[in-house]
């Protein structure tokens, strides 16, 4: 702020190139229009400025080509706009594979997340460079929003939704996180630093401060055992409720007939709504969790289920679709 | 007094607040909107003084929230929405057909009623307690969390729908039913053609907001389940039902403007619009794919991304209309006789703003970029240069070009260009710092920032003051021209446009007699009557003071 007055934000994501180009692309073109139009209205303004009191301008009443140039070229520029932002987009709604998974979590107002092997920050994230990561965001109350500038992303943080996004930070350094999504009295407050570390030192930190924290794992094992889902959900399938064996990532056939993909969003509404999707050749027998645990539990649930993906999947008695299925 | 016309055919506060006359109705909302655009401009001013320094200077974080709801609720529901039409189309579109009053003058009257009504009870929500959830009312902060006086604020919007939709009624009808003879579609005023566009924007989505409120008050009073998840609702499902009206409301918001700024241009470059089915075909274009664009506020909600990409698309497609306008205007300059008075003035200033502000859009409904830009001090920037670069230029800018005709005075020309080119100024220096502000990350509504952001915020104060400077003017001048103005005569400017060819101001049935348009709008060569050069060589009327 003293000496220079940087107009964009340092580039510290692989998202951040591709954003500041597009922002290039854009301004150039709206650049152009706008200076030739100004750069018009100005010449004509002394040009044709009335000369005698009683003067009257030249009657030009149109001309059809003249419109329809100017209806056509701003609309192939527009479309090429439009594509461009429509791939960095797409690119950053659907995350690779490989993802380290940390869990956001938004309240009124700080923001609490959780790495992989259950360590807890608040108002920090920590991640290793070069590394793709997810973040799964769920909010306690109200809408929040997840805001790295130097990353060039956010995503809104919606109560009773999981939404995800993802980055891979590609230079080390502390860089503020925001939440842009009003969300009440301290709203402004409601920010933090995310550190992006070489992954040895990430690994040390990991490692270093991991100390009375509890695994998402285990408590979600824990929480599995003392809710009584394994009551019903029997791994070999012979419960009165489907085998949880194999299910992250999976497709589910439904009693409808169709099919969705097991995901963390699925996963947390059958949790809270048993009811909403049932799987075909079970009875709805499962009461609601609605109110009854908090989102952390719910991550440690989901965190389990889906560590339940690489168990073998019993022969009868999963919700999986078959391979060959419809759809 | 030499004639009598519809301010002094009769006297009293009943025969204001009792009447059915268009032209009284249009000063009794001139004078409502005037007061409500005067206490948002207020919490306007507290919210650029807060945020001369990082910490904040003024007030506490709680007030601050309350400032900037409150000022956006004030400026667009009570301001911005109801200015040009209720105002200037209210007085001029019967004027512009010939025709005596609109079509229900009764209802008129009711309209504004309605419209005092609803702002008595967002007065009153101001007054114990203000409002704090953001003037969207994103659930379930609205709903649910918020301590503030939102249900009374709810109502009072609830409410003052009703005014708008009956005005957009009562336009409609007017313009289908009472055209002089003579007055064919293609003949009418291009003001005309953008409220006939407003007036579909208000009677089709105005419904669905107050339904939505509704909706909204009736979580948080009963706590019945729409949209809290607790309450097995959905959050996002709000924020479709409420931009599918907030957003064609900003083009009820900018059509008139652009309405004002096609008849200021052809009268002052003296000569026929360029393209003008073009311009009217644009209006109803906009109006139309306006509808179509409302979930570009979402792209971050975590929206499928077919809808993100839909939407985006069809949000690219409502530009086209916007640019055709400005080429328009632009060419119609062109081998003109263009005079700088006031109202000239504005129409420039409008189209380099809105230009702005309309190019700025495009950065937005672009997905890769939104997801960076989305909710920073970019959007902030933008919809200031769409709404009051654009909107309000537009209002001010029209007041200036129908003053003679509304008060039969002329005001000083001198001092209302030094407030054209104040306004204009000041207006850049407050909002286009914002844009870099919003590219740097820095996220709308914030009491509090980090201390990078500085050096721009305190830009943008400065440049709020000398915008506050640019209203007070004309507020000044105005008022006292309408005492010790010049007499304006009939046609002082001159234009072609039938409100120009009863008295200034004009009598209570508006004409003597019943007019019959002969001629095609916008032509000054086929004009005796107008007194110029091409027509007849009487000596132009008196003009100002330059």
């Amino acid at each position: 702020m003293q000496s220079q007055l940087p107009i964009y934000p340092e580039q510290a994501s692989n998202f951040a190139p591709n954003v500041d180009s597009l922002m290039l692309f854009i301004t150039a073109i709206c650049l152009f229009f706008a200076v030739a139009v100004t750069v018009a209205i100005v010449i004509f303004f002394f040009k044709f400025h009335r000369k005698a009191p009683n003067d009257v301008g030249v009657p030009i009443h149109g001309d059809s080509r003249l419109e329809a140039a100017w209806m056509i070229i701003p609309l192939i520029l527009a479309m090429a706009m439009f594509s461009w932002g429509a791939v960095v987009y797409v690119d950053y709604r659907n995350a690779p594979r490989d993802t380290l998974d940390v869990y956001v979590i938004g309240k009124q107002w700080m923001w609490k997340a959780q790495q992989p092997n259950g360590l807890k920050e608040i108002n920090e994230l920590h991640v290793p460079v070069n590394r793709n990561v997810r973040l799964i965001l769920a909010s306690e109350d109200v809408i929040h929003d997840f805001f790295v500038p130097a990353f060039r992303v956010k995503m809104d943080v919606v109560p009773g939704h999981y939404n995800t996004m993802w980055f891979r930070p590609t230079k080390p350094g502390r860089y503020h996180f925001f939440c842009s999504q009003y969300c009440g009295t301290n709203h402004a407050l409601m920010g933090g630093w995310v550190t992006v570390m070489e992954p040895s030192d990430y690994a040390a930190w990991l490692s270093g401060s991991s100390g009375g924290s509890t695994n998402p794992l285990v408590a979600g094992e824990k929480l599995f055992a003392e809710k009584a889902c394994i009551t019903c959900h029997v791994p070999d399938g012979s419960g009165r409720s489907p085998s949880l064996n194999g299910l992250y990532g999976a497709k589910v056939l439904l009693a409808d007939g169709s099919t969705v993909t097991a995901d963390e969003s699925y996963i947390r509404e059958s949790i809270l709504q048993p009811n909403a999707k049932i799987v075909a050749g079970y009875p709805p027998l499962m009461p609601t969790f609605q109110g009854q645990l908090t989102e952390e539990q719910i991550l440690a649930l989901t965190a389990y289920i889906k560590s339940l993906q690489s168990l073998p999947v019993p022969a009868k008695g999963s919700g999986i679709a078959a391979p060959t299925g419809n759809k | 007094m030499p004639h009598e016309d519809y301010l002094n055919a009769t006297y009293g506060i009943r025969s204001w607040l009792l009447t059915t006359d268009h032209k009284r109705i249009a000063l009794l909302y001139l004078g409502s909107v005037t007061v409500f655009f005067f206490i948002g401009g207020i919490f306007a001013t507290m919210i650029r003084i807060h945020l001369l320094t990082p910490t904040g200077a003024l007030v506490t974080p709680e007030t601050y929230n309350k400032l900037f709801t409150m000022h956006g609720v004030a400026m667009i529901f009570f301001f911005l929405i109801p200015s040009i039409p209720a105002v200037l189309g209210n007085f001029l579109i019967p004027l512009m057909i010939g025709a005596k009053d609109l079509a229900f003058p009764k209802i008129n009257l009711l309209s504004w009623y309605i419209y005092i009504v609803g702002g008595c009870f967002v007065l009153y929500s101001f007054g114990t307690g203000g409002l704090d959830t953001g003037w969207t009312f994103y659930t379930p902060l609205s709903s649910v969390y918020s301590n503030s006086a939102v249900t009374p604020a709810v109502i009072g919007i609830f409410i003052n729908g009703f005014s708008s939709i009956l005005t957009g009624l009562n336009f409609i009808v007017t313009i289908h039913t009472m055209r002089a003879p003579g007055m064919t579609w293609f003949r009418l005023p291009l003001f005309v053609w953008a409220h006939y566009a407003t007036s579909l924007v208000m009677i089709l989505g105005t419904p669905v907001v107050a339904i939505t409120l509704l909706l909204a008050g009736l979580e948080r009073m009963f706590h019945l389940g729409f949209f809290n998840p607790a309450l097995g609702g959905d959050p996002i499902l709000f924020q479709h039902l409420f931009w599918f009206y907030s957003h064609p409301a900003v083009y009820i918001m900018i059509l008139p403007a652009m309405g004002v700024i096609s008849e200021i241009i052809p009268t002052f470059a003296r000569k026929p619009i360029f393209g003008y089915s073009f311009i009217a075909g644009s209006s109803i274009a906009i109006a139309v794919i306006g509808f179509l664009v409302w979930a570009h506020h979402m792209f971050v909600t975590g929206e499928s991304t077919y809808a993100a990409l839909t939407f985006s698309f069809l949000s690219y497609l409502v530009a086209i209309p916007s640019a055709v306008k400005v080429f328009n205007w632009t060419s119609t300059l062109y081998k003109g006789s263009i005079s700088w008075d006031t109202p000239m003035l504005y129409a420039f200033g409008f189209i380099g703003l809105f230009l702005i502000g309309g190019l700025t859009g495009l950065f937005l409904a672009c997905l890769g970029l939104d997801i960076h830009i989305h909710d920073t001090y970019f959007v902030v920037a933008h919809f200031h240069y769409i709404m009051v670069g654009g909107a309000v230029m537009g209002y001010v800018g029209g007041i200036h070009f129908w003053w003679p005709k509304i008060t039969g005075r002329l005001y000083s020309e001198t001092l209302s260009r030094i407030a054209a080119v104040t306004l204009f100024v000041g207006f850049n220096l407050t909002f286009f710092p914002q844009f870099i502000l919003g590219y740097l990350g820095m996220p709308r509504r914030y009491h509090t920032y980090p201390p990078e952001f500085q050096v721009l915020n305190v830009l943008s104060t400065a440049g709020a003051s000398i915008l506050a400077l640019g209203y007070l003017l004309p507020m000044l001048y105005l008022t006292w021209s309408m005492r010790y103005g010049k007499v304006a005569g009939q046609n002082p400017w001159p234009a072609t446009g039938l409100e120009w060819k009863t008295d200034s101001p004009p009598p209570t049935e508006n004409f003597h007699v019943t007019p019959e348009v002969t001629w095609e709008p916008y032509d000054f060569l086929n004009r005796p009557d107008l007194g110029l050069a091409a027509g007849s060589p009487l000596p132009a009327p008196a003009h100002g003071d330059d």
